[in-house]
């Protein structure tokens, strides 16, 4: 088989309920693609068509250009590590390890078995029963028991989240290494948009079984296509505003009073009302009426209402006079001014930080993430 | 004999997870006997005091009456004798309890994994189902069978219409009556403990067998039924013990050529030659031990991939 997953207009219906609606996905061969959104998006019943374990209602499941879309599960070339991992608690973790090529009639299977183990460096818990290992111990296990069989595509299904952050942060780089090197297919599917940053070339992020946007990560996070993308991806400061006008690569909007442009290339829109975004950390503050360099986006007369430190940064909730918040984060580089709560601000970015988006969407849309 | 104790535990105990010794084995003092001592008494008084009785009257002369009383002499010849005398209805015994076994196994497992994983808001229903036959007698059940099976009624009447019987054909106060008075009987002893360990069963273990490219048939042999085990070898032993020791069955629903062990121990008893009963009784005893560790043994040990 071989060469890309694609899927075409999978929906996936569960009595009344829609969970994928109607979903177009391209996973280029060799790619780590991450499938990132809230729960209950409908990116694990994606994964599980993929993995033949639910069956679309409509919509094909293409891999190459072999349809796999009603094929059993057991017959795809496409292994899965479950969420809660799901090892054999009566098998030791060589003969989890080695479950699938024994299914597939393979005989002589030690050395690979052996050679996996020490891919993901579990050579002298060979004998042990999943259940006397550790959370990260048992999802290598799961990951070298998908790994060995060299399946066209490894779909992962949250495969981190049990773990503790310091664990995950170290599993990230190991996946990702282990991806580079052999070369495979991986689907990552999550709900840490951090994660799927770090390790995917590509992400999707799905909301309410539709794929928000998809491309690399940079290009979500700088030019966001819809407020949840903004909001999920990172945070977003979202100021409601109307075009005025264009000219050359900028597009004007007035805000609240003031005028702020916006980088026609990350402009969704480019006339009439419209979410003008700016990412927290693309902004800086200053002492109120400072003068900016020319052509910077301004917004005057805010009041720092909550300052917080968390070391690499200092986080600036600030009240503007239309009673909105927004957030600024400062590198803590020495060289900046600190404010405190009460002092007046003004704040500035580049224009070609700014985005624009529909304003018929729902500002707070994807908000309700708390950092994991 | 506990089943559990030769069954390989599928988790890790709780010393090994926290590395710790058990508290409980830390704190010295009476409190642990004290809490032994009323079931210590009981299977004292209750298992070891008769068993030791039965075993010494199986050694009693013969020759003996309970109105003149016995003599204890030794007399292994009543194992000799009784062995020589009723050796069909010992196989007898062994051959239907484990045809019941066998048919209570064929007829539970699909249960026990219908309830465990399919049921969904009917389980409860489904499992009072399965208890519900206790709260009539036993004798009251088996009785309900002479019926059920009865020469004149609508079931024999019926195999009778598809040729399944003969026309003179009947199904009562035979051995097929016998084995399924039996398997009736014991049937919900082997769904519940099934029931119970299918139940712990994560189905995504079966999803993970499907992924790795194990067919159903072959996930269920590789993971269902390893997993399935413990429950396995306590239903099995709950259904055949009493089965090869019960008497009512052969009774109520079979004929004198299917009078089983435990017919001729009550008949031996009723009859006051104790000695003969007794040296049954241990002989099944000791046959039951055998056969339950044998099985134990494999069952728990056995590579079963």
């Amino acid at each position: 088989m071989g060469g890309d997953l694609t899927l075409t207009s999978v929906t996936k219906r569960f009595g009344a309920f829609t969970a994928v609606d109607d979903l177009d996905l391209r996973v280029p061969e060799g790619s780590f693609f991450a499938l990132l959104g809230p729960s209950g998006c409908g990116k694990t019943t994606t994964l599980r068509m993929v993995a033949g374990l639910d069956e679309p209602t409509t919509g094909t499941v293409l891999l190459g250009d072999t349809d796999i879309t009603r094929l059993k599960p057991y017959k795809r070339p496409v292994n899965t590590v479950f969420q809660s991992y799901a090892l054999f608690p009566h098998l030791t973790v060589a003969d989890n390890v080695a479950f699938g090529l024994k299914r597939r009639g393979r005989r002589k299977i030690d050395d690979e078995v052996a050679e996996m183990l020490a891919l993901v460096e579990l050579q002298q818990l060979a004998k042990r029963r999943p259940g006397q290992l550790s959370g990260g111990q048992q999802q290598r296990v799961a990951l070298a028991r998908a790994l060995i069989n060299q399946p066209e595509v490894l779909l992962l299904d949250e495969p981190l989240g049990a773990l503790d952050l310091k664990l995950r942060r170290q599993m990230q780089i190991e996946l990702k290494r282990i991806q580079t090197e052999v070369g495979l297919t991986f689907v990552h599917v999550t709900h840490d948009q951090e994660e799927a940053m770090t390790m995917a070339d590509t992400v999707a992020v799905m909301n309410e079984g539709r794929i928000e946007q998809l491309g690399p990560p940079e290009e979500l996070y700088e030019s966001p296509a819809t407020t949840f993308v903004a909001n999920f991806l990172g945070q977003s400061n979202l100021v409601a505003g109307s075009v005025t006008g264009t000219s050359g690569d900028l597009v004007h909007v007035e805000v609240h009073g003031a005028r702020v442009f916006a980088g026609r290339s990350r402009s969704r829109v480019t006339e009439g009302d419209v979410w003008a975004g700016v990412r927290p950390e693309k902004v800086y503050l200053a002492g109120p009426g400072e003068e900016a360099a020319d052509e910077v986006n301004s917004l005057r007369g805010g009041v720092v209402s909550d300052v917080s430190f968390v070391g690499v940064s200092t986080q600036y909730l600030v009240r503007m006079a239309w009673d909105q918040e927004l957030t600024v984060f400062e590198q803590n580089t020495g060289a900046r001014k600190r404010f405190r709560p009460g002092d007046q601000v003004d704040l500035h970015w580049r224009p070609e930080h700014t985005f624009l988006l529909d304003a018929t969407q729902d500002a707070a849309a994807g908000v309700e993430r708390e950092p994991v | 004999m506990s089943a559990a104790g030769h069954v390989p535990s599928l988790g890790p105990t709780e010393a090994q997870l926290t590395g710790r010794p058990d508290p409980a084995s830390r704190r010295s003092g009476w409190s642990g006997y004290l809490l032994l001592l009323p079931g210590g008494l009981w299977l004292l008084l209750f298992f070891v005091v008769p068993t030791v009785t039965l075993m010494a009257t199986s050694l009693y002369d013969p020759a003996g009456s309970l109105q003149t009383g016995y003599a204890m002499t030794g007399h292994w010849q009543n194992y000799v004798e009784a062995l020589g005398d009723y050796a069909p209805q010992f196989v007898r015994s062994l051959v239907y309890a484990l045809l019941a076994t066998v048919a209570c196994i064929v007829l539970g497992f699909p249960l026990a994994y219908a309830i465990a994983f399919k049921a969904g808001r009917w389980k409860n229903l489904m499992l009072v189902a399965v208890i519900a036959p206790f709260f009539t007698s036993f004798l009251v059940r088996t009785l309900s069978w002479q019926y059920i099976l009865g020469d004149n009624e609508a079931l024999v009447g019926f195999l009778r219409s598809i040729h399944v019987l003969a026309p003179d054909g009947y199904l009562l106060a035979t051995p097929f009556a016998v084995v399924t008075g039996l398997t009736y009987n014991f049937l919900p002893f082997m769904v519940l403990p099934l029931y119970a360990s299918l139940e712990k069963l994560d189905p995504r273990l079966i999803e993970a067998g499907a992924d790795l490219y194990a067919s159903p048939v072959t996930t269920f042999r590789t993971v269902t039924l390893p997993l399935a085990m413990p429950g396995l070898v306590a239903g099995t032993l709950l259904t055949f013990i009493p089965s090869a020791g019960d008497y009512i069955n052969s009774e109520l629903l079979g004929n004198p050529r299917t009078r089983m062990i435990g017919n001729e121990i009550q008949d031996l008893f009723g009859a006051g030659d104790y000695p003969t009963a007794a040296s049954l009784s241990v002989t099944l005893m000791a046959a039951i031990v055998v056969l339950v560790f044998v099985y134990v043994r494999r069952a728990g040990t056995e590579e079963l991939l």
